[in-house]
């Protein structure tokens, strides 16, 4: 068996086994968010389908899918049906090259007689595939999400989700932008664009603390990024109806709603490895450690949804351009010369 | 470059068009070039429904031309009625109850407003805080009159039923607690740079336009126009009350947001007066001929049969006409009664508040974006059955 179908077989199991626990993070997600947000507006939330309504997502899938799944008369219908699939698969790529544990596997494994060393292609830690530029291929797949949500605005043959798919487009480019500006900071602090290199990099100190406005305006664009509230235009019910997900049911409108959350979660674990110290952590379990910190990022971006009302388009867009843009290149040149001084 | 325009039709099943108002759009990219309100949607025929009735019993059909505030109408109806009858003083204990309903009617109307605007806008939590104190509010009418929305409790001469024993002490405990529950949304809204991006000069109007447009209530008052029937032409003794008018400076979405929440806390004020100074004894005239006998003495004959002729045939008014204005949660509301000497009204014509202050939306929507749009229709604060009636 020769190391490179060994990488494969590997680098599958760890596949399913992120995306089942990505799977399970957002039934978990959904559920804390529709609790916390009870918490926040005084009422309830589900508390009916099992202890505590913890089966309520589980009992929404279900739902969701037995429903009809009503494909629309359009004009360009494989387009209709594929955008919440290229949405859904899109959202789990960054995934890829996030490390989400220390080590899970030996150094080396005796297999039917002969050892394999498991070191080469980083095979034994908690990473898919540790890719040479790693957060390259985030930044890059992560702009591919805006395919998925602008296709299902523009094949709809609704005007409301026609306009929540325009917006889509400028928001997410314009934000990528400065996504990718933000983060460049961490890498020269860093001195790599490797994942678990950046990781590894933080063992003493966490990022954040040499990149504070770079953490800022990190999440503020991953709220852009991830279309939440204060961002959340494309959808955002009360002037478009939903927006882009307007004409979509059953399965269809599952596949972008788990996007939803599949990017919240993504962007917070972006944001974790790049700033918070990735997996580190004492005592814990270093796979627990990147949960937790994933966990309590994915609370905050719940609880601002509670606290804040929605900016207007042309606003996000001056914001964006106007303050964080200039900001993120300020961030950029000062990190520089720090970099350079030390 | 070639320019498109997109036709868009906001409504009437729309989550932000606060009922089954109908916009119809032109869209040049998100800009509104055109707005045009169509309505009509919730038209009930209320005017003329009132037509067959006899007074007493339009009651209910009044309180449902603004919903969100079912007492602030038949007030302003049961005050034309009187008028057109004569009656010049009704018994002081019918009158505070009168006047403390009429706020808390205010109250609610306006933290309805409240909860809905903030969520068009996309703030979610004020809408659950809002309709929590709301909930006192229904809850008083509830114990008081049975309904929730419309107590239905006034009658031409006073009012049906006294408040339940404790209800006094119940109604001054909130109208003390509401100021202080109200920090929450100041924290949430007043100085959330957010809310005031949204809000500031959006929807501007100058006091000139404001008359021109015929406007009324808050939206008045948030150019400056200091117009508040209470103030300016008193009935129900509100002179005598000691609360102060509200004005913007602005005219925008921002002062009227303001305004709404300053009238919630000098509506609080109002019925702390009037709490103090509400005497026990009689809530309703003790002239038969138009004003219901007291329940409990109904078994007598000598009242029985004035009740029964006023269930039956209701009471005659003098022929003539009267018009009777009243400041509404949402502005003027006023009734202007034609009689023609019998027991139903000759013509009722009912001046509503949204009807007039939507008018407005089209040019304020003009040149703005979409999303303005939805704020506007909130800082209207329109109730489509107040619109159609």
């Amino acid at each position: 068996m020769s190391d490179t179908l060994i990488f494969v077989i590997i680098s599958l199991i760890k596949s399913v086994v992120v995306v089942a626990l990505l799977l399970l993070g957002v039934a978990i997600g959904v559920y804390l968010e529709r609790r916390i947000l009870g918490f926040i507006h005084l009422r309830y939330g589900p508390n009916r389908c099992g202890p505590f309504g913890i089966l309520q997502t589980i009992a929404d899938g279900i739902k969701l899918f037995f429903k009809q799944d009503i494909t629309l008369p359009v004009t360009e219908r494989t387009l209709y049906v594929v955008a919440p699939i290229i949405a859904g698969v899109t959202a789990l790529f960054p995934f890829v090259a996030i490390p989400f544990a220390d080590k899970v596997l030996p150094d080396a494994i005796n297999l039917f007689g002969r050892t394999i060393d498991l070191t080469q292609y980083s095979m034994n830690r908690g990473v898919i595939a540790d890719l040479p530029g790693g957060i390259l291929f985030i930044l890059a797949v992560s702009s591919l999400s805006v395919y998925g949500v602008l296709l299902a605005g523009w094949t709809s043959d609704n005007k409301y989700s026609f306009l929540g798919g325009v917006r889509v487009t400028s928001q997410m480019l314009s934000y990528e932008l400065f996504l990718g500006v933000s983060i460049m900071g961490v890498l020269m602090v860093t001195g790599s664009i490797r994942m678990t290199e950046i990781v590894e990099a933080q063992k003493h100190m966490w990022n954040i603390v040499y990149q504070p406005v770079g953490f800022i305006l990190y999440m503020i664009a991953g709220f852009a990024e991830a279309c939440r509230t204060p961002f959340d235009l494309i959808e955002c019910e009360n002037e478009l109806g939903s927006g882009f997900n307007t004409e979509y049911s059953s399965m269809k409108f599952a596949l972008f709603y788990l996007a939803e959350y599949i990017h919240i979660i993504t962007i917070s674990a972006i944001a974790v490895t790049l700033f918070l110290g990735g997996w580190q952590g004492p005592w814990l379990p270093s796979g627990l450690w990147f949960i937790i910190k994933v966990a309590c990022l994915f609370v905050f971006f719940i609880w601002v949804r509670g606290t804040y009302p929605r900016v207007r388009f042309d606003q996000l867009m001056s914001l964006g351009w106007k303050y964080l843009f200039p900001i993120a290149m300020a961030n950029l040149i000062v990190t520089g010369v720090c970099v350079l001084i030390s | 470059m070639r320019k498109e325009i997109i036709k868009l039709n906001v409504g009437p099943q729309h989550p932000s068009t606060h009922g089954v108002l109908r916009l119809l759009v032109e869209l040049e990219g998100e800009v509104v070039v055109s707005c045009d309100p169509d309505i009509g949607y919730l038209h009930r025929g209320i005017e003329k429904l009132m037509e067959n009735r006899t007074y007493h019993r339009s009651i209910p059909l009044t309180e449902r031309v603004d919903y969100l505030a079912g007492a602030a109408n038949s007030l302003g109806y049961i005050l034309a009625v009187e008028r057109l009858l004569g009656i010049e003083e009704i018994p002081p204990r019918a009158r505070y109850i009168r006047v403390i309903v009429a706020e808390l009617t205010r109250i609610a109307s306006h933290l309805f407003w409240l909860a809905t605007h903030g969520h068009d806008l996309g703030a979610m939590t004020p809408l659950f805080y809002a309709l929590r104190d709301r909930e006192v509010i229904m809850d008083f009418f509830e114990k008081w009159a049975g309904k929730r929305l419309f107590p239905n409790m006034f009658r031409v001469g006073g009012v049906a039923k006294d408040f339940p024993d404790g209800m006094e002490q119940e109604i001054r405990k909130f109208a003390e607690e509401l100021p202080e529950k109200m920090k929450d949304y100041e924290t949430l809204l007043t100085k959330n740079p957010i809310w005031i991006n949204r809000t500031k000069g959006v929807g501007v109007l100058s006091i000139d336009e404001v008359l021109d447009w015929g406007l009324s209530g808050p939206m008045a008052r948030g150019s400056g126009l200091d117009f508040d029937i209470r103030k300016v032409d008193p009935y129900l003794g509100y002179d005598e009350f000691d609360f102060v008018v509200p004005l913007g400076k602005n005219g925008d979405t921002y002062d009227r947001y303001l305004i709404r929440l300053e009238e919630m806390r000098q509506s609080c004020r109002i019925i702390l007066q009037a709490l103090d100074r509400m005497p026990k004894g009689d809530i309703m005239i003790d002239d038969y001929k138009v004003a219901f006998p007291p329940k409990e003495k109904v078994v007598n004959g000598e009242y029985l049969i004035p009740h029964y002729l006023l269930v039956v045939k209701g009471f005659k008014t003098p022929k003539g006409e009267v018009f009777h204005h009243t400041e509404a949660p949402k502005g003027e509301l006023a009734f202007y009664i034609v009689s023609d000497g019998s027991e139903h009204p000759y013509r009722v014509k009912i001046r509503t508040p949204s009807f007039v202050n939507l008018q407005v939306i089209s040019k304020l929507a003009k040149g703005r974006l979409l999303s303005d749009l939805i704020a506007l229709i909130g800082t209207i604060d329109i109730v489509l059955a107040d619109v159609d009636r």
